[in-house]
Protein backbone atom coordinates (compact mmCIF):
# COMPACT_ATOMS: atom_id res chain seq x y z
CA UNK A 1 0.00 0.00 0.00
CA UNK A 2 1.43 3.23 -0.71
CA UNK A 3 1.13 6.37 1.10
CA UNK A 4 -0.21 9.59 -0.30
CA UNK A 5 2.34 12.32 -1.07
CA UNK A 6 0.91 14.50 1.13
CA UNK A 7 1.37 11.44 4.23
CA UNK A 8 5.10 11.55 2.94
CA UNK A 9 5.59 15.24 3.34
CA UNK A 10 3.67 15.38 7.00
CA UNK A 11 5.74 12.18 8.20
CA UNK A 12 9.07 13.28 6.89
CA UNK A 13 8.27 17.07 7.79
CA UNK A 14 6.46 17.13 10.69
CA UNK A 15 4.26 20.22 11.58
CA UNK A 16 4.35 21.56 15.66
CA UNK A 17 6.08 18.31 17.32
CA UNK A 18 6.85 19.31 20.48
CA UNK A 19 5.74 19.32 24.24
CA UNK A 20 3.56 22.33 26.12
CA UNK A 21 3.65 22.59 29.64
CA UNK A 22 0.39 20.65 30.72
CA UNK A 23 0.58 22.55 33.83
CA UNK A 24 -0.24 25.52 32.46
CA UNK A 25 -4.29 26.94 32.39
CA UNK A 26 -4.24 27.98 29.26
CA UNK A 27 -3.10 24.29 27.57
CA UNK A 28 -5.45 22.01 27.10
CA UNK A 29 -3.85 18.33 26.24
CA UNK A 30 -5.41 15.08 25.07
CA UNK A 31 -4.11 11.95 25.27
CA UNK A 32 -5.39 8.85 23.30
CA UNK A 33 -5.11 5.69 21.78
CA UNK A 34 -2.86 2.86 23.46
CA UNK A 35 0.22 1.35 23.00
CA UNK A 36 -1.65 -2.18 22.68
CA UNK A 37 -3.43 -0.98 19.75
CA UNK A 38 -0.13 0.64 17.81
CA UNK A 39 -1.29 4.18 18.20
CA UNK A 40 -1.03 6.96 21.10
CA UNK A 41 -1.52 10.61 20.07
CA UNK A 42 -1.13 13.52 22.35
CA UNK A 43 -1.83 16.84 21.12
CA UNK A 44 -1.70 20.31 23.22
CA UNK A 45 -3.26 23.03 22.59
CA UNK A 46 -2.73 26.93 24.06
CA UNK A 47 -5.50 28.78 24.03
CA UNK A 48 -5.40 33.02 24.64
CA UNK A 49 -8.13 33.85 27.36
CA UNK A 50 -8.89 37.10 26.43
CA UNK A 51 -9.84 35.95 22.67
CA UNK A 52 -10.40 32.35 23.16
CA UNK A 53 -7.89 31.65 19.99
CA UNK A 54 -5.46 28.74 19.98
CA UNK A 55 -2.48 30.40 19.70
CA UNK A 56 -0.31 27.28 19.59
CA UNK A 57 -0.36 23.65 19.14
CA UNK A 58 1.57 20.87 19.25
CA UNK A 59 1.93 16.91 19.02
CA UNK A 60 4.11 13.45 20.11
CA UNK A 61 2.65 11.16 18.10
CA UNK A 62 3.39 6.65 18.61
CA UNK A 63 2.12 4.94 15.26
CA UNK A 64 2.02 4.64 11.63
CA UNK A 65 2.75 7.57 9.30
CA UNK A 66 -1.07 7.98 8.70
CA UNK A 67 -1.45 8.72 12.43
CA UNK A 68 2.18 10.69 12.40
CA UNK A 69 0.25 12.65 9.26
CA UNK A 70 -3.03 13.20 11.15
CA UNK A 71 -1.55 14.51 14.16
CA UNK A 72 0.72 16.93 12.55
CA UNK A 73 -2.26 18.42 10.35
CA UNK A 74 -4.57 18.45 12.62
CA UNK A 75 -2.08 20.86 14.91
CA UNK A 76 -1.98 23.26 11.23
CA UNK A 77 -5.72 23.61 11.35
CA UNK A 78 -5.40 23.75 14.74
CA UNK A 79 -3.43 26.75 15.04
CA UNK A 80 -5.25 30.05 14.41
CA UNK A 81 -8.84 28.68 14.85
CA UNK A 82 -11.11 29.78 17.97
CA UNK A 83 -11.78 26.61 20.52
CA UNK A 84 -15.62 26.55 19.31
CA UNK A 85 -14.03 26.33 15.71
CA UNK A 86 -11.93 23.69 16.27
CA UNK A 87 -14.94 21.73 17.91
CA UNK A 88 -15.79 21.31 14.51
CA UNK A 89 -12.67 19.66 12.79
CA UNK A 90 -14.11 16.33 11.14
CA UNK A 91 -12.21 13.46 11.01
CA UNK A 92 -13.36 12.68 7.47
CA UNK A 93 -11.73 16.27 6.81
CA UNK A 94 -8.17 15.00 7.30
CA UNK A 95 -8.98 11.65 5.40
CA UNK A 96 -10.15 13.96 2.61
CA UNK A 97 -6.92 16.19 2.86
CA UNK A 98 -4.69 12.87 3.34
CA UNK A 99 -6.00 10.67 1.03
CA UNK A 100 -6.14 8.21 3.47
CA UNK A 101 -7.41 4.53 2.43
CA UNK A 102 -9.92 2.85 4.69
CA UNK A 103 -7.43 1.30 6.51
CA UNK A 104 -5.84 4.07 7.98
CA UNK A 105 -9.22 6.08 8.77
CA UNK A 106 -8.85 5.26 12.30
CA UNK A 107 -5.90 7.53 12.61
CA UNK A 108 -8.12 10.45 11.40
CA UNK A 109 -10.79 9.39 14.24
CA UNK A 110 -7.80 9.18 16.10
CA UNK A 111 -7.24 12.62 15.58
CA UNK A 112 -10.90 14.05 16.09
CA UNK A 113 -11.08 12.17 19.59
CA UNK A 114 -7.51 13.56 20.32
CA UNK A 115 -8.55 17.31 19.31
CA UNK A 116 -11.76 16.76 21.28
CA UNK A 117 -9.76 15.73 24.14
CA UNK A 118 -7.61 18.30 24.18
CA UNK A 119 -10.57 21.03 23.72
CA UNK A 120 -11.94 19.33 27.09
CA UNK A 121 -9.11 19.43 29.22
CA UNK A 122 -8.72 23.06 28.78
CA UNK A 123 -12.29 23.22 29.15
CA UNK A 124 -12.27 21.18 32.89
CA UNK A 125 -9.48 23.56 33.95
CA UNK A 126 -10.88 26.63 33.17
CA UNK A 127 -14.17 26.13 34.98
CA UNK A 128 -16.76 24.60 31.81
CA UNK A 129 -18.03 21.84 32.42
CA UNK A 130 -17.17 18.51 29.55
CA UNK A 131 -18.66 19.17 26.26
CA UNK A 132 -20.21 15.94 24.95
CA UNK A 133 -19.38 15.33 21.55
CA UNK A 134 -21.67 13.10 19.28
CA UNK A 135 -20.56 10.05 19.88
CA UNK A 136 -18.77 8.22 16.22
CA UNK A 137 -19.11 4.80 15.78
CA UNK A 138 -16.22 4.54 12.93
CA UNK A 139 -13.20 2.81 14.25
CA UNK B 1 29.32 0.28 -3.69
CA UNK B 2 26.54 0.87 -2.25
CA UNK B 3 23.67 -1.01 -4.20
CA UNK B 4 20.36 0.48 -3.59
CA UNK B 5 17.67 -0.77 -2.91
CA UNK B 6 18.34 -3.12 0.07
CA UNK B 7 16.31 -6.02 0.14
CA UNK B 8 16.27 -7.13 3.78
CA UNK B 9 13.44 -9.39 3.63
CA UNK B 10 14.45 -12.80 2.64
CA UNK B 11 12.14 -14.73 5.09
CA UNK B 12 9.23 -13.57 2.51
CA UNK B 13 10.82 -14.88 -0.95
CA UNK B 14 14.78 -14.78 -2.45
CA UNK B 15 15.24 -13.68 -5.91
CA UNK B 16 15.81 -16.05 -7.85
CA UNK B 17 19.80 -17.09 -8.11
CA UNK B 18 20.82 -16.26 -12.37
CA UNK B 19 22.18 -19.57 -12.12
CA UNK B 20 19.17 -21.29 -11.27
CA UNK B 21 17.33 -18.96 -14.24
CA UNK B 22 20.10 -20.25 -16.68
CA UNK B 23 18.76 -23.90 -15.88
CA UNK B 24 14.92 -22.97 -16.32
CA UNK B 25 14.76 -21.15 -19.31
CA UNK B 26 15.51 -24.33 -21.83
CA UNK B 27 12.31 -26.09 -20.49
CA UNK B 28 9.87 -23.09 -21.45
CA UNK B 29 11.08 -23.11 -24.66
CA UNK B 30 12.92 -26.25 -26.36
CA UNK B 31 12.30 -28.60 -23.91
CA UNK B 32 8.91 -28.09 -23.17
CA UNK B 33 7.13 -31.38 -22.71
CA UNK B 34 5.18 -33.05 -20.58
CA UNK B 35 7.27 -35.30 -18.23
CA UNK B 36 4.02 -37.57 -18.17
CA UNK B 37 4.38 -38.10 -21.87
CA UNK B 38 6.17 -41.31 -22.04
CA UNK B 39 5.71 -41.99 -25.56
CA UNK B 40 8.10 -39.35 -27.66
CA UNK B 41 11.67 -37.48 -26.67
CA UNK B 42 9.58 -34.33 -25.80
CA UNK B 43 8.27 -36.25 -22.59
CA UNK B 44 11.38 -38.39 -22.29
CA UNK B 45 13.31 -34.99 -22.13
CA UNK B 46 11.33 -33.95 -19.28
CA UNK B 47 11.00 -36.61 -17.46
CA UNK B 48 14.94 -36.77 -17.43
CA UNK B 49 15.01 -33.34 -16.08
CA UNK B 50 12.67 -34.09 -13.55
CA UNK B 51 14.38 -36.94 -12.38
CA UNK B 52 17.61 -35.12 -12.21
CA UNK B 53 16.13 -32.46 -10.55
CA UNK B 54 14.32 -34.86 -8.07
CA UNK B 55 17.78 -35.92 -6.87
CA UNK B 56 19.53 -32.85 -6.51
CA UNK B 57 16.09 -32.18 -3.94
CA UNK B 58 16.78 -34.99 -2.20
CA UNK B 59 20.51 -34.83 -2.10
CA UNK B 60 20.39 -31.42 -0.41
CA UNK B 61 18.22 -33.02 2.80
CA UNK B 62 20.14 -36.68 3.07
CA UNK B 63 16.76 -38.22 1.11
CA UNK B 64 16.20 -40.75 -1.50
CA UNK B 65 14.78 -39.49 -4.62
CA UNK B 66 11.39 -41.45 -4.33
CA UNK B 67 10.67 -39.79 -1.08
CA UNK B 68 9.99 -36.35 -2.81
CA UNK B 69 7.04 -35.36 -3.49
CA UNK B 70 7.22 -31.98 -5.86
CA UNK B 71 4.12 -29.41 -5.16
CA UNK B 72 3.21 -25.94 -5.82
CA UNK B 73 4.65 -24.60 -2.37
CA UNK B 74 5.01 -25.10 1.44
CA UNK B 75 1.56 -24.05 1.76
CA UNK B 76 0.60 -26.91 -0.47
CA UNK B 77 3.16 -29.18 1.36
CA UNK B 78 2.29 -28.49 4.63
CA UNK B 79 -1.71 -28.99 3.53
CA UNK B 80 -0.93 -32.18 2.16
CA UNK B 81 0.79 -33.43 5.08
CA UNK B 82 -1.08 -32.52 7.61
CA UNK B 83 -4.62 -33.36 5.83
CA UNK B 84 -3.01 -36.91 4.28
CA UNK B 85 -1.91 -38.10 7.51
CA UNK B 86 -5.21 -37.54 9.22
CA UNK B 87 -6.98 -38.88 6.55
CA UNK B 88 -4.24 -41.93 5.83
CA UNK B 89 -4.42 -42.42 9.66
CA UNK B 90 -8.03 -42.10 10.64
CA UNK B 91 -8.29 -46.01 12.24
CA UNK B 92 -5.20 -45.06 14.38
CA UNK B 93 -5.91 -41.80 15.96
CA UNK B 94 -7.15 -38.42 15.43
CA UNK B 95 -4.95 -36.12 17.43
CA UNK B 96 -2.55 -33.64 16.03
CA UNK B 97 0.16 -31.88 18.16
CA UNK B 98 1.15 -28.06 16.62
CA UNK B 99 2.81 -24.93 18.18
CA UNK B 100 1.24 -21.60 18.74
CA UNK B 101 4.44 -20.30 16.65
CA UNK B 102 3.52 -21.97 13.28
CA UNK B 103 3.13 -20.48 9.91
CA UNK B 104 -0.54 -19.81 9.13
CA UNK B 105 -0.70 -22.62 6.56
CA UNK B 106 0.19 -25.21 9.46
CA UNK B 107 -2.59 -23.55 11.85
CA UNK B 108 -5.19 -22.85 9.80
CA UNK B 109 -4.69 -26.77 8.36
CA UNK B 110 -5.16 -27.90 11.93
CA UNK B 111 -8.41 -25.50 12.65
CA UNK B 112 -10.04 -27.35 9.04
CA UNK B 113 -8.92 -30.47 10.76
CA UNK B 114 -10.58 -29.74 13.69
CA UNK B 115 -13.54 -28.93 11.80
CA UNK B 116 -13.54 -32.16 10.34
CA UNK B 117 -13.65 -34.20 13.72
CA UNK B 118 -9.83 -34.20 14.84
CA UNK B 119 -8.47 -32.51 18.09
CA UNK B 120 -5.43 -30.71 17.75
CA UNK B 121 -2.51 -29.37 20.80
CA UNK B 122 -1.34 -26.33 20.69
CA UNK B 123 1.85 -25.85 22.60
CA UNK B 124 2.76 -22.57 23.82
CA UNK B 125 6.29 -21.44 23.47
CA UNK B 126 9.25 -20.33 25.84
CA UNK B 127 10.42 -16.65 25.70
CA UNK B 128 13.10 -17.67 23.69
CA UNK B 129 10.06 -18.93 21.29
CA UNK B 130 11.52 -22.80 21.92
CA UNK B 131 8.95 -26.07 22.44
CA UNK B 132 9.85 -27.64 25.99
CA UNK B 133 10.53 -31.19 24.75
CA UNK B 134 8.67 -32.37 28.28
CA UNK B 135 5.51 -30.39 27.07
CA UNK B 136 5.70 -31.91 24.04
CA UNK B 137 6.11 -35.42 25.61
CA UNK B 138 3.25 -35.07 28.24
CA UNK B 139 0.88 -33.54 24.89
CA UNK B 140 1.07 -37.25 23.32
CA UNK B 141 -1.93 -39.33 23.86
CA UNK B 142 -2.74 -42.98 23.01
CA UNK B 143 -4.89 -40.96 19.90
CA UNK B 144 -1.89 -39.04 18.89
CA UNK B 145 -1.01 -39.30 15.35
CA UNK B 146 0.92 -36.61 14.18
CA UNK B 147 3.63 -33.84 15.78
CA UNK B 148 4.04 -31.10 13.34
CA UNK B 149 6.21 -28.60 14.69
CA UNK B 150 8.33 -25.98 12.10
CA UNK B 151 11.96 -26.21 12.00
CA UNK B 152 12.63 -22.58 12.05
CA UNK B 153 9.94 -19.98 12.68
CA UNK B 154 10.02 -17.19 9.54
CA UNK B 155 9.64 -14.02 11.90
CA UNK B 156 12.04 -14.78 14.62
CA UNK B 157 14.67 -17.39 12.82
CA UNK B 158 13.82 -19.66 15.60
CA UNK B 159 15.22 -23.31 15.37
CA UNK B 160 13.38 -25.49 17.38
CA UNK B 161 15.08 -29.01 18.60
CA UNK B 162 14.05 -31.29 15.91
CA UNK B 163 16.53 -33.94 16.55
CA UNK B 164 14.81 -34.12 20.14
CA UNK B 165 11.17 -33.39 19.23
CA UNK B 166 11.64 -36.41 16.55
CA UNK B 167 13.30 -38.63 18.90
CA UNK B 168 10.31 -38.17 21.15
CA UNK B 169 7.51 -38.45 18.90
CA UNK B 170 9.32 -41.88 17.56
CA UNK B 171 9.43 -43.26 21.15
CA UNK B 172 5.82 -42.96 21.10
CA UNK B 173 4.89 -44.32 17.37
CA UNK B 174 4.07 -41.18 16.73
CA UNK B 175 4.40 -39.23 12.69
CA UNK B 176 7.13 -36.43 13.28
CA UNK B 177 6.27 -33.55 9.98
CA UNK B 178 8.12 -30.07 10.14
CA UNK B 179 7.54 -26.87 8.21
CA UNK B 180 11.31 -26.40 7.32
CA UNK B 181 10.70 -23.71 4.60
CA UNK B 182 12.88 -21.33 6.38
CA UNK B 183 15.76 -24.10 6.90
CA UNK B 184 16.41 -25.81 3.81
CA UNK B 185 18.91 -24.63 1.90
CA UNK B 186 20.36 -22.04 4.76
CA UNK B 187 21.15 -24.70 7.30
CA UNK B 188 22.28 -28.53 7.11
CA UNK B 189 18.40 -29.93 7.08
CA UNK B 190 18.82 -33.84 7.30
CA UNK B 191 15.78 -36.36 7.27
CA UNK B 192 17.86 -38.90 8.85
CA UNK B 193 19.80 -37.59 11.10
CA UNK B 194 16.50 -35.13 12.29
CA UNK B 195 14.75 -38.53 12.38
CA UNK B 196 12.04 -36.45 10.09
CA UNK B 197 8.76 -37.96 8.56
CA UNK B 198 7.55 -35.53 6.39
CA UNK B 199 9.06 -32.46 5.65
CA UNK B 200 7.64 -29.46 3.66
CA UNK B 201 9.88 -26.74 1.73
CA UNK B 202 9.83 -24.67 -1.45
CA UNK B 203 12.25 -23.08 -3.80
CA UNK B 204 11.32 -19.35 -3.60
CA UNK B 205 12.92 -19.57 -0.20
CA UNK B 206 16.04 -20.57 -1.12
CA UNK B 207 16.91 -18.83 -4.30
CA UNK B 208 14.60 -20.88 -7.08
CA UNK B 209 11.66 -19.93 -8.32
CA UNK B 210 8.44 -19.47 -6.99
CA UNK B 211 5.32 -21.44 -7.48
CA UNK B 212 7.52 -25.13 -6.90
CA UNK B 213 8.15 -27.28 -3.79
CA UNK B 214 8.21 -30.42 -1.89
CA UNK B 215 7.14 -32.23 0.56
CA UNK B 216 9.41 -35.12 1.86
CA UNK B 217 7.35 -38.19 2.62
CA UNK B 218 9.26 -41.27 4.35
CA UNK B 219 9.27 -44.43 2.66
CA UNK B 220 11.23 -46.68 4.87
CA UNK B 221 11.13 -47.23 8.72
CA UNK B 222 8.59 -46.41 8.87
CA UNK B 223 6.67 -46.16 5.68
CA UNK B 224 4.93 -43.32 5.56
CA UNK B 225 1.69 -42.65 3.25
CA UNK B 226 -0.62 -39.46 2.87
CA UNK B 227 -4.05 -39.43 1.48
CA UNK B 228 -3.95 -37.30 -1.60
CA UNK B 229 -5.33 -34.15 -1.80
CA UNK B 230 -5.60 -33.29 -5.17
CA UNK B 231 -7.18 -35.95 -7.50
CA UNK B 232 -6.32 -36.44 -10.82
CA UNK B 233 -3.51 -38.54 -13.25
CA UNK B 234 -1.69 -40.34 -10.75
CA UNK B 235 1.06 -37.71 -10.82
CA UNK B 236 3.96 -37.90 -7.60
CA UNK B 237 3.12 -41.91 -6.97
CA UNK B 238 -0.50 -40.99 -6.45
CA UNK B 239 0.00 -38.69 -4.00
CA UNK B 240 -0.07 -35.65 -5.95
CA UNK B 241 -1.45 -35.34 -9.33
CA UNK B 242 -1.28 -32.49 -11.69
CA UNK B 243 1.63 -31.78 -14.65
CA UNK B 244 4.41 -31.48 -13.45
CA UNK B 245 6.09 -27.87 -13.12
CA UNK B 246 9.09 -28.67 -15.26
CA UNK B 247 10.92 -25.30 -15.70
CA UNK B 248 10.44 -25.21 -11.79
CA UNK B 249 11.06 -28.41 -10.94
CA UNK B 250 14.38 -28.16 -12.89
CA UNK B 251 15.20 -24.44 -11.33
CA UNK B 252 14.21 -26.08 -7.85
CA UNK B 253 16.99 -28.56 -8.16
CA UNK B 254 19.91 -26.38 -9.35
CA UNK B 255 19.30 -23.75 -5.91
CA UNK B 256 19.36 -27.14 -3.69
CA UNK B 257 22.39 -28.10 -5.63
CA UNK B 258 23.63 -24.03 -5.20
CA UNK B 259 22.70 -24.08 -1.43
CA UNK B 260 24.22 -27.82 -0.92
CA UNK B 261 27.76 -26.35 -2.37
CA UNK B 262 27.35 -22.65 -0.91
CA UNK B 263 25.33 -22.70 2.00
CA UNK B 264 28.04 -23.06 4.55
CA UNK B 265 29.57 -20.53 3.16
CA UNK B 266 26.67 -18.19 2.91
CA UNK B 267 26.13 -19.25 6.36
CA UNK B 268 29.49 -17.62 7.82
CA UNK B 269 29.22 -15.00 5.79
CA UNK B 270 25.40 -14.03 6.99
CA UNK B 271 25.93 -14.56 10.59
CA UNK B 272 28.81 -11.63 10.56
CA UNK B 273 26.98 -9.56 8.93
CA UNK B 274 23.87 -10.32 10.83
CA UNK B 275 25.52 -9.88 14.31
CA UNK B 276 27.29 -6.38 12.81
CA UNK B 277 23.97 -5.09 12.08
CA UNK B 278 22.20 -6.33 15.61
CA UNK B 279 25.39 -5.39 17.62
CA UNK B 280 25.17 -1.68 15.80
CA UNK B 281 21.17 -1.44 16.28
CA UNK B 282 21.04 -2.54 19.83
CA UNK B 283 23.43 0.16 21.09
CA UNK B 284 20.38 2.41 20.72
CA UNK B 285 18.42 2.29 24.21
CA UNK B 286 15.69 0.04 24.62
CA UNK B 287 16.31 -1.94 21.83
CA UNK B 288 15.36 -5.80 22.10
CA UNK B 289 15.89 -8.99 20.30
CA UNK B 290 13.22 -11.29 19.84
CA UNK B 291 13.61 -15.05 20.12
CA UNK B 292 16.14 -17.35 20.56
CA UNK B 293 19.83 -16.02 20.36
CA UNK B 294 21.51 -19.26 20.48
CA UNK B 295 19.25 -21.62 18.19
CA UNK B 296 18.73 -19.13 15.66
CA UNK B 297 18.87 -18.74 11.71
CA UNK B 298 22.55 -16.88 10.89
CA UNK B 299 20.47 -14.80 8.65
CA UNK B 300 18.03 -13.24 10.58
CA UNK B 301 17.13 -10.82 13.16
CA UNK B 302 14.15 -9.64 14.57
CA UNK B 303 14.27 -6.60 16.88
CA UNK B 304 11.65 -4.73 18.74
CA UNK B 305 12.87 -0.75 19.85
CA UNK B 306 10.51 0.29 22.16
CA UNK B 307 8.51 3.76 22.13
CA UNK B 308 8.59 3.15 18.22
CA UNK B 309 5.79 1.79 16.03
CA UNK B 310 6.67 -0.61 13.28
CA UNK B 311 4.98 0.12 10.61
CA UNK B 312 5.62 3.98 11.45
CA UNK B 313 9.48 3.33 11.51
CA UNK B 314 9.30 1.54 8.31
CA UNK B 315 8.07 4.42 6.45
CA UNK B 316 11.39 6.43 7.35
CA UNK B 317 13.43 4.28 4.77
CA UNK B 318 11.16 2.01 2.72
CA UNK B 319 12.17 4.04 -0.39
CA UNK B 320 15.30 2.46 0.12
CA UNK B 321 15.16 -0.29 2.33
CA UNK B 322 12.80 -3.47 2.62
CA UNK B 323 12.18 -4.92 5.67
CA UNK B 324 8.95 -6.52 7.55
CA UNK B 325 7.42 -5.18 10.58
CA UNK B 326 5.34 -7.50 13.28
CA UNK B 327 2.79 -4.46 13.91
CA UNK B 328 -0.12 -5.13 11.80
CA UNK B 329 -1.63 -1.62 11.38
CA UNK B 330 -2.75 -2.11 8.05
CA UNK B 331 -4.98 -5.29 9.04
CA UNK B 332 -8.84 -4.73 10.32
CA UNK B 333 -8.00 -6.21 13.74
CA UNK B 334 -4.97 -3.68 14.22
CA UNK B 335 -3.30 -6.50 16.11
CA UNK B 336 0.36 -7.22 16.09
CA UNK B 337 2.10 -10.67 15.11
CA UNK B 338 0.48 -13.35 16.94
CA UNK B 339 4.18 -15.40 16.73
CA UNK B 340 5.80 -12.63 19.18
CA UNK B 341 2.88 -12.20 21.30
CA UNK B 342 3.38 -15.95 21.53
CA UNK B 343 6.81 -15.10 23.16
CA UNK B 344 5.28 -13.29 25.68
CA UNK B 345 5.89 -10.08 24.24
CA UNK B 346 3.77 -6.91 25.33
CA UNK B 347 1.34 -5.68 22.19
CA UNK B 348 3.51 -2.68 22.43
CA UNK B 349 6.57 -4.19 22.26
CA UNK B 350 4.89 -6.46 19.20
CA UNK B 351 4.17 -3.33 17.49
CA UNK B 352 7.67 -2.01 17.62
CA UNK B 353 9.80 -4.49 15.83
CA UNK B 354 11.18 -5.11 12.55
CA UNK B 355 12.62 -8.39 10.61
CA UNK B 356 15.53 -8.31 9.10
CA UNK B 357 15.97 -10.90 6.85
CA UNK B 358 19.56 -11.32 5.20
CA UNK B 359 20.45 -13.36 1.79
CA UNK B 360 23.02 -14.05 -0.47
CA UNK B 361 23.54 -11.16 -2.27
CA UNK B 362 23.22 -8.58 0.71
CA UNK B 363 26.29 -6.23 0.66
CA UNK B 364 28.46 -5.22 4.19
CA UNK B 365 27.72 -1.73 2.08
CA UNK B 366 23.78 -2.35 2.79
CA UNK B 367 24.00 -3.68 6.08
CA UNK B 368 26.15 0.05 7.17
CA UNK B 369 23.75 1.95 5.05
CA UNK B 370 20.73 -0.30 7.22
CA UNK B 371 22.39 0.72 10.47
CA UNK B 372 22.64 4.21 9.62
CA UNK B 373 19.12 4.72 8.37
CA UNK B 374 17.26 2.26 10.64
CA UNK B 375 18.93 4.11 13.66
CA UNK B 376 18.08 7.48 12.56
CA UNK B 377 14.96 6.77 11.85
CA UNK B 378 14.28 5.39 15.53
CA UNK B 379 15.55 8.61 17.02
CA UNK B 380 13.77 10.67 14.94
CA UNK B 381 10.24 8.65 16.14
CA UNK B 382 11.48 8.50 19.24
CA UNK B 383 11.82 12.18 19.41
CA UNK B 384 8.06 12.23 18.40
CA UNK B 385 7.24 9.62 20.50
CA UNK B 386 4.61 10.51 23.29
CA UNK B 387 5.53 7.68 25.28
CA UNK B 388 9.07 7.67 24.77
CA UNK B 389 9.23 11.14 26.37
CA UNK B 390 6.67 9.48 29.07
CA UNK B 391 9.76 6.47 29.52
CA UNK B 392 12.12 9.74 29.62
CA UNK B 393 10.28 11.43 32.48
CA UNK B 394 10.30 7.46 34.45
CA UNK B 395 6.66 7.39 33.81
CA UNK B 396 5.77 3.86 33.71
CA UNK B 397 3.49 3.61 30.75
CA UNK B 398 1.60 0.43 31.86
CA UNK B 399 0.31 2.68 35.25
CA UNK B 400 -1.52 4.83 32.68
CA UNK B 401 -5.26 3.59 31.63
CA UNK B 402 -5.41 3.75 28.11
CA UNK B 403 -8.44 4.29 26.38
CA UNK B 404 -8.57 1.23 24.18
CA UNK B 405 -10.89 1.19 20.80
Amino acid sequence: MAYSEKVIDHYQNPKNVGTLDKNKKSVGTGLVGAPECGDVMRLQIEVDDATGMIIDAKFKTFGCGSAIASSSLATEWLKGKSVTEAMTIDNMDIVEELHLPPVKIHCSVLAEDAIKAAINDYRVKNGLEVFKFDEKIVH
Amino acid sequence: MLNLPVYLDHNATTPCDPRVVDAMIPYFTNHFGNAASRNHPFGWQAEEAVDYAREQVAKLIGADPKEIIFTSGATEGNNLAIKGVFEMYASKGNHIITATTEHKAVLDTCKHIEKEGGEVTYLAVGADGLIDLKELEAAIKPTTILVSIMYANNETGTIQPVKEMSAIAKKHGVLFFTDATQAVGKIPVDVNKDGIDLMAFTAHKMYGPKGVGALYVRRKNPRVKVTAQIDGGGHERGMRSGTLNVPGIVGFGKACELAMNEMEADAKRLSILRNKLESALLKLEEAYVNGSTVYRLPHVANISFKYVEGEGLLMGFNKNIALSSGSACTSASLEPSYVLKALGLGDDLAHSSLRFGLGRFTTEEQIDYTIESVSNTVLKLREMSPLWEMYKEGIDINTIEWAHH
